[in-house]
């Protein structure tokens, strides 16, 4: 079970309280989280990353166990306590004025 | 009883104000999508309960908000506006070619017949359609090729921000640009022309009156008289009687002849309504007093309406979005300024009162007369 936190934000908008669960079919990456997040939650689609370029958002940051994992591939393998569920995926608004 | 519903989006939420006829006392209904900008919300005219809603952050990007219930509730619709094709190029600031990019949904026009039918005006400048109620959107593309590499955005932006649909025939549709100016369709979008001869643009443009270029603010139209269209241009309020085909400025004695709105009277297709704002580097009224001026004339000869706006000391702006009629026997004029105050006159203007004071800047006002 993989947990991902969401800003405030977006946890309106796909009705949800701070943290959600996925179950992740096969190895535990970015872009598995962020595909199974969207799938889930199809109001977050467009919200995260870019619907055609697949890019992250500008003002959005990915963190996990203290690392920025912002500008990580999609290909690239999360740490075991994300996968494990003992550390969240941290979706953030970034601070960007007001 | 008949009553009123204003829509106004602003900075931070959209809010719904609510009234009978009489108009004199309100219901302050929001913030709805609290901390977010609401661009533009608007009703259907065929279904007033069926509201559209554009909702964007400069962190999480575009949604699309629909209800059903005139506002009570909402969900989110397809946020997903894809160019045509491959998009290409338009000219950036510094006159090179700069690509296509979305940015924004800056107006939603819903049919006037069709609820489901609904005309989204973006940033990067194009005209989408859905006819599903916003689950899907697409394109309208031949209006980007009406010399599409040669518009550049203003200062807000190049943004598609006026709708205007034709009432008496169905295949013509009016849009005006920043800065690229007025074009017209008049077989339902799939081919369009610029309207802009008789807009000179001589602090603006190379070319003063070049086909397309021009710093259209806002256009309107009474609907019994659609051959008729008004327009704030960046500088001159103009009119055209041919359906945009020539313009003439109409800016008379007006204090200044900058600013955002325009407005027709419901019942009076030749009085009209601007608020001229000092100039293009001073965004707020001449001398601190807001005024809207008033011209029953179809233009030229201005009158202040002054009774009950501040008259000392008042420095916001009324963006281009922000002033709307109600239909009702005595027509209502509204509009909304930055500094989060939407008033209102149930008088054609001789006398105003703000419904509200207090919220975050005010980016649009729409009004739905109630049945």
């Amino acid at each position: 079970m993989i947990r991902v936190a969401l800003p405030h934000h977006l946890r309106t908008l796909a009705s949800v309280g701070k943290e959600v669960e996925l179950q992740i079919e096969g190895p535990t990456t970015l872009g598995a989280i962020l595909d199974t997040l969207e799938l889930q939650y199809p109001a977050l689609r467009g919200t995260i990353r870019d619907h055609l370029t697949q890019k992250r958002r500008p003002f959005i940051r990915f963190f996990a166990c203290g690392q920025d994992l912002s500008h990580e591939p999609p290909e690239a393998p999360l740490p075991d306590a994300v996968a494990t569920g003992a550390e969240p995926f941290r979706v953030v608004g970034a601070m960007a004025g007001g | 009883m008949s009553g009123v519903r204003v829509l106004v989006g602003t900075r931070k939420g959209a809010f719904i104000l609510t009234s009978d006829a009489k108009r004199e006392r309100w219901d302050i209904g929001g913030p709805h999508f609290a901390g977010w900008e609401i661009y533009h919300l608007n009703g259907s005219s065929a279904d007033p309960n069926r509201l559209y809603a554009s909702q964007s952050t400069g962190w999480f990007g575009q949604l699309i908000q629909r209800s059903n219930d005139g506002g009570q509730t909402w969900e989110a619709m397809d946020n997903k506006f894809v160019y045509d094709g491959v998009p290409g190029t338009h000219q950036w600031y510094d006159g090179t070619q700069h690509p296509w990019e979305f940015k924004r949904v800056w107006r939603l026009e819903p049919s006037l017949t069709d609820p489901d039918t609904v005309y989204a005006g973006a940033e990067d400048a194009a005209l989408f359609r859905s006819s599903d109620g916003g689950q899907t959107w697409q394109e309208l593309p031949g209006l980007r090729d009406a010399k599409g590499h040669l518009w550049q955005p203003g200062g807000g932006g190049m943004c598609l921000h006026t709708i205007l649909l034709d009432p008496s025939n169905p295949h013509r549709i009016f849009v005006a640009i920043s800065a690229a100016g007025a074009f017209r369709t008049d077989d339902g979008g799939a081919t369009w022309q610029p309207i802009n001869r008789g807009l000179v643009s001589k602090y603006e443009l190379p070319d003063a009156t070049a086909e397309v270029g021009h710093c259209v603010h806002n256009l309107a139209m009474h609907p019994s008289r659609s051959g008729v269209l008004f327009m704030q241009k960046h500088w001159d309020v103009m009119r055209s009687d041919d359906a945009g085909e020539s313009w003439r400025e109409i800016s008379g004695n007006l204090p200044s002849d900058f600013g955002f709105p325009i407005a027709v009277h419901a019942h009076e297709p030749n009085t009209i309504y601007v608020v001229p704002i000092k100039s293009d580097s001073e965004h707020f009224p001449p001398d601190g007093k807001l005024r809207v001026y008033r011209s029953r004339t179809g233009g030229n000869e201005w009158e202040a309406l002054t009774n009950g706006l501040p008259q000392s000391d008042c420095y916001v702006n009324i963006l281009r979005s922000a002033m709307a009629v109600d239909t009702l026997e005595s027509c209502g004029i509204y509009f909304g300024t930055t500094g989060g105050q939407v008033y209102a006159s149930a008088d054609s203007g001789d006398s105003w009162k703000p419904i509200v004071r207090d919220l975050p800047a005010v980016l649009s006002v729409e009004v739905q007369t109630l049945p």
